[in-house]
């Protein structure tokens, strides 16, 4: 090409990205209002939760977070006398329970508090007896029928990993900044504001439908088929802790993260050996690329 | 091996050695591969990605034969199987983290090795089987990581897998056998799930296969490099080893650290919570979303909200989705230009970031809602990918103007390390010559 060939071209891919960029501009400066004019009168689309969920501080977030064994037995206590009058916990066991800090004896006499179906026998009978460690929670339901018909059409979920089954989108930009501050508590920090998110008066426009009941934290609805499970003072803490609804519902929502993930103390505590030798070796193997690369003009 | 002038030739020392090497030489070739193998001198981190690829292949093949060992392809007992798996058998949640976030990562690093090749034009002649071998990978990847979504029997392994096999009805004639060819029946059920597991653990060995070719059909034609120009004598190479081999692991390392930290800090980040739900073929989840990795192809398919003629919008989404992953592979033919690397093409090089920007956005917009006006951005968003292939990529090579080209590899380089030399003296910093393209 010419040089004033060369000039014409290079003005002429100016000219065309600048109309471009000038038009995309003007569309996505405009389009929005257009569709907001057509949509005129109708109503907009609710985003589910109506509030989003109330962060808390964890002893289990960030990268040295660790079970507080106190604070999974309180929530075990919750767990065994609110929530399991409705939520099976299929996939946890009682030898789980050691993990919470119980005794050898202390397990079994969990699961001795327990009946579970046994057999068939030598006469071809099923029966019942007493759980052993070995034995898998016990749920409140014989079958999904059952659990439906005792709630209204609706089924308790399971709450065996509760914690890792609810979350609430976090959007641009949060999500990037997750990344660096690790957090990874969006299913406990939700099961806690639903917990306490009961008992507002729902606004005007909001109609809430017979057998519902109306929490702006729930993630998929204004209401939800679950009443208010807890009032505080619904249960009398082993270690004197007040039995406040906060303090209730922080400890159950810790109690369920355990029991989705049993394993996050340990991974944590491997995770930081894993990250001291990764890094350490990355910087060795920088030198040595280092001192080989110094060898030729690169 | 005029202008690939290999650096030492394998002299075998040992009895054995010899003996191994007239009858079955492959110490040779190893050796002629990974040790004496020249590679531009010039190679940045950008060109890391291969090696790394290689190795997050390896450790999915060897986490994933484990898993299969605890896991049971039945619709009753999968989504157990796998619960079994990160609570009772010995470190299987750090198994299974590692495999479902090695998926992403294996993304992660294919997305970036397709950009590097991109960027530095490293599909033209006489790389095109190269190009080709790579994108037959890629779309292995997709199918082995879609059906391994599948596996856990989560809510969205579930509604996944009837969304995706569900763009096969959008075909006449064809279509629904397909579909049903690919469920075993006309729902997901039993059958699709055995025959995806089946085919999951396949297609990795499949894909170990293409790599060997791709691999192959690299040291024929040798690598590209920043500058795009070819090797034209020895003083342009240096020995894989230690060269590259030693940047290779260094860069591993640094991508495995990131790696790393997802898999121990955040290992449920890059997932979706409902796959925590067991499959209930009776409740459909609110949004149906795919795994981030294909998320700019869910925009695209979603964009097409219009039916153009004949073709209907479903069909029309499928088509562009589908036409989307084509066009990579014609790639080789849409780009006029005779310079291959966007270091000269200052035109090429901003509507590539365009590309990439839009890349992204797309995917974006594959994470939210289809409605309102993130239909409106995904139409926008989707014209640029295709207009970035069929329009800017032919019409660019008639009318861009390059900048001038180094006679070599050497002199580029030298020239460089000239310029950074002197900004050493009149700054003081030191320069890091590695870092640059």
């Amino acid at each position: 090409m010419s040089r004033v060939a060369q000039n014409y071209g290079n003005r002429t891919m100016k000219h065309i990205i600048a109309t471009i960029g000038a038009a995309a501009v003007a569309m996505t400066l405009v389009m929005p209002g257009a569709k907001a004019a057509e949509e005129g009168g109708e109503e907009h689309t609710v985003h589910y939760p109506l509030q989003k969920p109330v962060e808390q501080d964890w002893s289990f977030a960030g990268p040295f977070g660790k079970y507080d064994k106190g604070q999974l037995q309180r929530g075990f206590k919750v767990y065994a006398n609110v929530c399991a009058a409705c939520h099976s916990l299929k996939r946890v066991a009682f030898r789980d329970f050691h993990e919470l800090g119980y005794s050898d004896e202390e397990v079994d006499a969990i699961a001795a508090g327990y009946e579970v179906q046994d057999g068939p026998n030598a006469d071809g009978e099923m029966f019942t007896r007493p759980a052993l460690p070995t034995d898998y929670f016990p749920g409140p339901y014989e079958n999904t029928e059952q659990a439906k018909l005792a709630n209204n059409g609706a089924v308790p979920p399971d709450f065996s990993l509760i914690a890792k089954a609810r979350g609430v989108e976090r959007g641009f930009p949060l999500f990037v900044f997750d990344v660096f501050t690790q957090y990874a508590e969006g299913g406990p920090d939700y099961i806690y504001s639903l917990l306490t998110g009961y008992g507002e008066e729902p606004p005007a426009h909001i109609e809430v439908p017979d057998g519902l009941y109306y929490n702006p934290h729930f993630v998929s609805g204004s209401a939800l088929a679950m009443a208010q499970p807890l009032y505080g003072e619904d249960v009398e803490f082993d270690d004197g802790t007040p039995a406040t609804i906060e303090q209730e519902a922080r400890d159950v929502a810790a109690f369920l993260m355990w029991a989705a993930e049993p394993h996050l103390t340990e991974r944590k505590e491997m995770g930081f050996r894993v990250m001291v030798f990764l890094v350490l070796f990355s910087v060795f193997l920088y030198l040595a690329k280092k001192q080989v690369w110094s060898r030729v003009e690169h | 091996m005029s202008i690939h002038e290999a650096h030492g030739t394998y002299t075998p020392t040992s009895g054995i050695g010899k003996w191994i090497d007239a009858r079955m030489p492959l110490p040779r070739m190893m050796y002629d591969s990974f040790v004496a193998y020249p590679v531009p001198r010039n190679l940045n981190y950008a060109y890391t990605f291969g090696g790394i690829l290689s190795l997050m292949l390896v450790a999915q093949i060897l986490t994933g034969v484990v898993l299969a060992m605890h896991y049971v392809a039945s619709t009753g007992m999968a989504f157990t199987s796998v619960e079994s798996i990160m609570r009772d058998v010995n470190h299987g949640w750090l198994l299974r983290y590692m495999h479902a976030n090695g998926a992403s990562f294996f993304f992660v690093a294919v997305y970036l090795h397709m950009f590097r090749g991109m960027y530095y034009g490293s599909y033209k002649a006489p790389r095109e089987l190269l190009w080709i071998l790579g994108c037959i990978i890629y779309l292995l990847m997709m199918a082995t990581g879609f059906m391994g979504y599948v596996l856990p029997w989560g809510q969205m392994s579930f509604w996944g897998a009837t969304v995706i096999t569900g763009f096969f009805t959008a075909f006449p004639l064809i279509g629904e056998w397909v579909q049903e060819l690919l469920l075993g029946g006309y729902a997901v059920g039993d059958p699709t799930l055995n025959r995806f597991f089946s085919l999951h653990y396949l297609l990795p060995f499949m894909i170990a296969g293409v790599v060997v070719l791709h691999v192959w059909a690299l040291h024929v034609t040798g690598q590209t490099n920043p500058t795009g120009i070819e090797v034209k004598s020895k003083t342009d190479t240096v020995a894989f080893t230690p060269y590259a081999t030693i940047k290779d692991a260094f860069a591993m390392m640094v991508f495995f650290a990131v790696f790393a930290y997802f898999i121990f800090y955040l290992p449920n980040f890059l997932g979706h919570p409902d796959n925590y739900i067991e499959a209930d073929p009776l409740v459909t989840p609110a949004h149906i979303v795919p795994e981030w990795y294909f998320l700019p192809f869910y925009a695209m398919l979603r964009a097409i909200t219009f039916n153009i003629g004949p073709i209907d919008s479903k069909l029309g989404g499928v088509l562009v989705m589908f036409g989307s992953i084509a066009l990579l592979f014609i790639m080789p033919w849409l780009d006029t230009s005779k310079v291959r690397s966007a270091v000269y093409r200052p035109w090429y090089k901003l509507f590539f970031w365009i590309f990439a920007a839009d890349a992204i956005f797309l995917g974006w917009l594959g994470a939210k809602p289809a409605e309102g006006i993130y239909t409106m951005l995904a139409q926008i968003a989707t014209l640029y990918y295709f207009a970035f292939f069929l329009i800017i990529l032919p019409v660019l090579g008639l009318i861009e103007t390059p900048r001038r080209l180094p006679n070599s590899i050497t002199e580029a380089v030298l020239a460089r390390s000239k310029k950074s030399g002197a900004q050493q003296v009149t700054s003081g910093a030191a320069a890091s010559p590695e870092t640059r393209g």
